[in-house]
């Protein structure tokens, strides 16, 4: 059973990746179609000089990192205080935001702006993509925070109290630094998500605040996409270093090494 | 090793401290949230408006045309093909996420292997198969170097390619529970098992099975919801020709400009996204 | 039940200068029992006190009341005659030596026993450097000042956290079971090293365990505790030789009960004769005879089918199972218990 169950791993992970490394190869193709002309490094150098491109590059970037930073915090801060007091209804509201259909949220926050707009004279822009961004990627710091606070040992904050350090003191001398891995794992994780988002932000952006993923599908859509899979493989790569380095960040010392 | 919140104490400043610390979290759930979906709710109860948006008067129409036949349609195929993505998903899953569980040393790079493609993005991960399937894809132009089709094989925008694309997209997210009930499984139970005389599927039907009972909830939950409410992978490998919930959502949102049925509908499936939440008994703090 | 009441009054008489701790009536309810029960207390400056129990007894909640990480029922606290009720943990002159040491694990060994020092504005940096040098002399843990707490052993482990509290120089140390992380030789070590520190710092140390050879070697003074309740304070000896309840006995050594009266196994006597000194002998049969290294462990069983243990030591005769023996022991070596329940 073993072997059989080895084999059927080893056609699983093929699966899995067969499609991202077909994308990646076929990124040096030199050729429109599917069939291989030669080896080109000509689509990379494409995507650098399409100024739209950039530009949305530049919009997704500027996007994923405002969300993170203020997503995190404000996770951080919530996922403590959550892990101090249960509070069922932020934490099922969370779990609740995690799994609602993508659509539903972006048409929920679509129609909450648009209401919004009757009173404040605003427009869809990058402003509400991150509004909207910061909601949907608050439940996943949370998640990785409390993951990570449940091998905390509730010891080393009564230590600091018994010390001397107010409850403030102890949260910014103990607890935050012992659980900075999990912070950052969290902050790549909401740029990951934020930056690949693609339902909630065509629905918030607006005219002028196109991203990445608006790009690529539009790009898919029409079907002839020279740069698309230059782009993938590159975006792929990069999110791929974040996500591994989060979870290294999430295993790291979580753990007290034992010594005799 | 895994620690109970230590007792708290109710002073003054600490209160103060915790509601600065809930505040912010709060607000975000409840103004992006919660509001939202109050308002998708009041605009589901109104009118369509001239140019889009919604106006007064109030009124139920929204729900009733949602009974109609094309909308049960278009819901009866999302709720089918969500169905067989889970089943797919649980099929395929299980013996990988029973391998990984076994594999001792190796578990967690096995482990992230199989969440990595995840992560990355989905996009650009259905837009890889797009490249595969399509007319002019990599399967297509290869089958027909080979003179095995003369004209290309219609992979892409059907319910199939549909269904591919919801497995290829969530099954890490059947792994993920799948493994972790699985990793608490004592192998000693399957050596008493085989002691006991059994074979290793029995042992598989008899023991495994009922003991990783909560793991299988949890990953047809996890996939079942998404693949209900999806609108990338049917919009994008189904071609616009496969309709599901969401496509109907987006649509009514943007080209066809009727927000109240696109609310109706929208809240329909919430609804059934929450009594499927429900009817599992799961609590938001048992799926982490 | 007798102390609670008869403690809190004597305190409104006596104003104890010498009492550096004390507990009045403490109680800690939770939902569905009370941890603490009207617990009475007081604790002498520069004493070694032990709190000793079975767990689940509330000795630990006892702790947590005093360090102030939990809030009492109702119930009084004092230190140096003044109430800390209502105090967080750092406003209190206690400190606190966790049963896992709570080192923190990003900084150093130095770093942690700065810690507290640091909180204090009024200390220079060359000062509080001094005091921590000084602090981990004083637990022979210098040299160590650079490492982190992953990186020393768990002997030293616990002398750092040993420091970190001391040298903040508070008024009362709380040790919750601080050896029992240990292994057995180290154990014992690390006692005779406790002892001479508390000796040299000459600060008052309340030291919970729930062992009883832990406790009664440390100790100059101790108390055994119950579900909750007081069973009795006083010295060591005190304890063990005079227990005022079974319980107290029970804990704190073996206790055969015969006729009434109960006589510790290291009292009792075998011989094959009679005992010629008058002494009132009963006849009993060998059971089994276990040798311990230090000493035998005879059991025998009395002609009224009472089993009754001896602790013999090397020299003693060879004894059987089967063998006919007079059991015997000094009368004043006789427990008497006051209630017995």
């Amino acid at each position: 059973m073993k072997r059989f169950l080895a084999v059927y791993a080893s056609a699983a992970y093929l699966f899995l990746y067969l499609p991202l490394a077909v994308l990646g190869v076929f990124s040096f193709n030199d050729s429109k179609l599917a069939i291989w002309r030669g080896f080109t490094f000509n689509r990379y150098t494409r995507v650098f000089h399409d100024s739209a491109l950039l530009e949305a590059a530049t919009n997704s970037l500027i996007i994923a990192v405002a969300a993170t930073v203020i997503s995190t915090v404000i996770g951080t801060l919530a996922g403590y205080a959550l892990w101090k007091k249960r509070l069922p209804l932020l934490t099922n509201s969370l779990y609740l935001s995690l799994l609602t259909p993508e659509i539903v949220t972006g048409i929920s926050l679509l129609a909450f702006f648009e209401w919004i707009f009757r009173y404040l004279r605003v427009q869809l822009g990058m402003h509400t993509v991150i509004l909207a961004h910061i909601s949907f990627s608050l439940a996943y710091v949370v998640i990785v925070i409390l993951a990570r606070l449940r091998t905390f040992d509730p010891a080393l904050e009564e230590a600091g109290l018994d010390l001397g350090a107010t409850e403030w003191q102890v949260f910014r001398r103990i607890t935050i630094p012992l659980l900075l891995p999990g912070i950052l794992a969290a902050a790549l994780l909401c740029f990951t998500v934020s930056f690949d988002d693609y339902v909630i932000t065509s629905l918030v952006a607006g005219v002028n605040s196109e991203t990445l993923p608006m790009v690529i599908y539009a790009m898919a859509r029409r079907g002839v996409s020279p740069e698309v899979n230059a782009l993938s493989v590159m975006i792929t790569g990069v999110l791929g270093v974040f996500i591994l380095l989060a979870g290294r960040l999430e295993q790291s010392s979580s753990r007290p090494r034992r010594h005799t | 090793m895994s620690y109970e919140s230590p007792t708290r104490i109710n002073s003054p400043v600490r209160i103060r401290l915790r509601a600065f610390f809930i505040a912010p979290g709060a607000a975000v759930m409840g103004l992006f949230f919660f509001v939202p979906l109050l308002i998708v709710f009041a605009y589901s109860m109104l009118t369509r408006g001239p140019y889009g948006g919604v106006m007064p008067p109030w009124t139920a129409e929204s729900y009733s045309r949602i009974f109609d036949s094309l909308y049960g349609e278009i819901l009866w195929r999302s709720v089918w093909i969500a169905s067989v993505s889970t089943a797919i998903c649980l099929l395929l899953g299980f013996p990988l996420a029973l391998y990984i569980a076994r594999s001792g040393r190796h578990k967690f790079l096995l482990l992230n292997l199989v969440m990595l493609p995840f992560w990355t993005s989905f996009l650009i991960r259905t837009y890889a198969w797009m490249f595969l399937l399509r007319d002019t894809g990599l399967i297509n132009s290869a089958l027909e170097a080979v003179h095995l089709v003369r004209q290309p094989l219609p992979l892409l925008f059907n319910s199939g390619a549909v269904i591919l694309g919801l497995v290829y997209g969530y099954l890490p997210f059947m792994v993920l529970p799948l493994y972790a009930s699985l990793e608490k499984l004592d192998p000693a139970l399957l050596d008493a098992a085989e002691d006991l005389g059994a074979s290793p599927w029995v042992a598989l039907h008899r023991v495994v099975l009922p003991l990783s009972k909560a793991g299988i909830v949890a990953g047809c939950l996890l996939v079942f919801i998404p693949c209900l409410g999806a609108y990338l992978t049917p919009d994008l490998m189904g071609g616009g020709k496969t309709v599901m919930v969401g496509n109907l959502v987006q649509n009514q949102f943007t080209t066809a400009r009727d927000w109240p049925f696109g609310a109706a509908a929208a809240l329909l499936l919430m609804a059934l996204v929450v009594l499927v939440l429900w009817a599992l008994g799961r609590r938001g703090e048992d799926l982490v | 039940m007798g102390f609670s009441s008869v403690l809190p009054a004597l305190a409104l008489c006596f104003q104890e200068v010498n009492t550096v701790l004390e507990l009045r009536a403490l109680t800690k309810r939770y939902l569905t029992h009370p941890a603490v029960n009207g617990i009475s207390l007081s604790i002498d400056r520069g004493e070694f006190f032990a709190l000793v129990g079975p767990s689940g007894c509330g000795k630990t909640t006892t702790l947590r009341l005093i360090g102030g990480f939990e809030e009492p029922t109702s119930g009084g606290i004092f230190l140096d005659g003044r109430s800390v009720a209502g105090s967080r943990p750092y406003q209190r002159d206690v400190s606190t030596v966790f049963q896992n040491y709570a080192l923190f694990p990003h900084l150093t060994v130095a770093q942690n026993v700065a810690f507290g020092l640091e909180r204090r504005k009024h200390l220079t940096k060359p000062e509080i450097r001094t005091k921590v040098e000084q602090a981990l002399a004083l637990v022979q843990l210098s040299g160590k000042e650079g490492r982190r707490p992953d990186q020393i052993s768990g002997g030293e482990r616990q002398r750092a956290a040993l420091a970190r509290s001391l040298v903040l120089e508070p008024k009362v140390l709380l040790l919750d079971e601080p050896l029992s992380a240990l292994d057995p030789k180290l154990r014992k070590q690390m006692r005779t090293e406790l002892k001479s520190l508390q000796r040299r710092v000459g600060i008052a140390f309340l030291f919970i365990t729930h062992d009883q050879e832990e406790a009664l070697s440390l100790s100059d003074r101790m108390a055994v505790m119950n579900r909750g309740a007081l069973e009795q304070v006083g010295t060591a000896r005190e304890l063990y030789q005079q227990p005022r309840s079974r319980f107290v006995a029970e804990f704190l050594g073996g206790v055969n009960w015969v006729n009434g009266a109960g006589v510790r196994p290291e009292a009792v006597r075998l011989s094959r004769q009679q005992p010629g000194n008058g002494a009132h002998s009963l006849t009993a049969t060998v059971q089994s005879s276990t040798f311990l290294g230090n000493c035998f462990h005879v059991e025998t069983r009395l002609a009224n089918g009472v089993c009754c243990t001896a602790e013999i030591a090397q020299n003693g005769c060879e004894l059987a199972p089967g063998d006919s023996v007079h059991v015997w022991w000094n009368p004043s070596d006789e427990l008497r218990i006051a209630d017995q329940d």
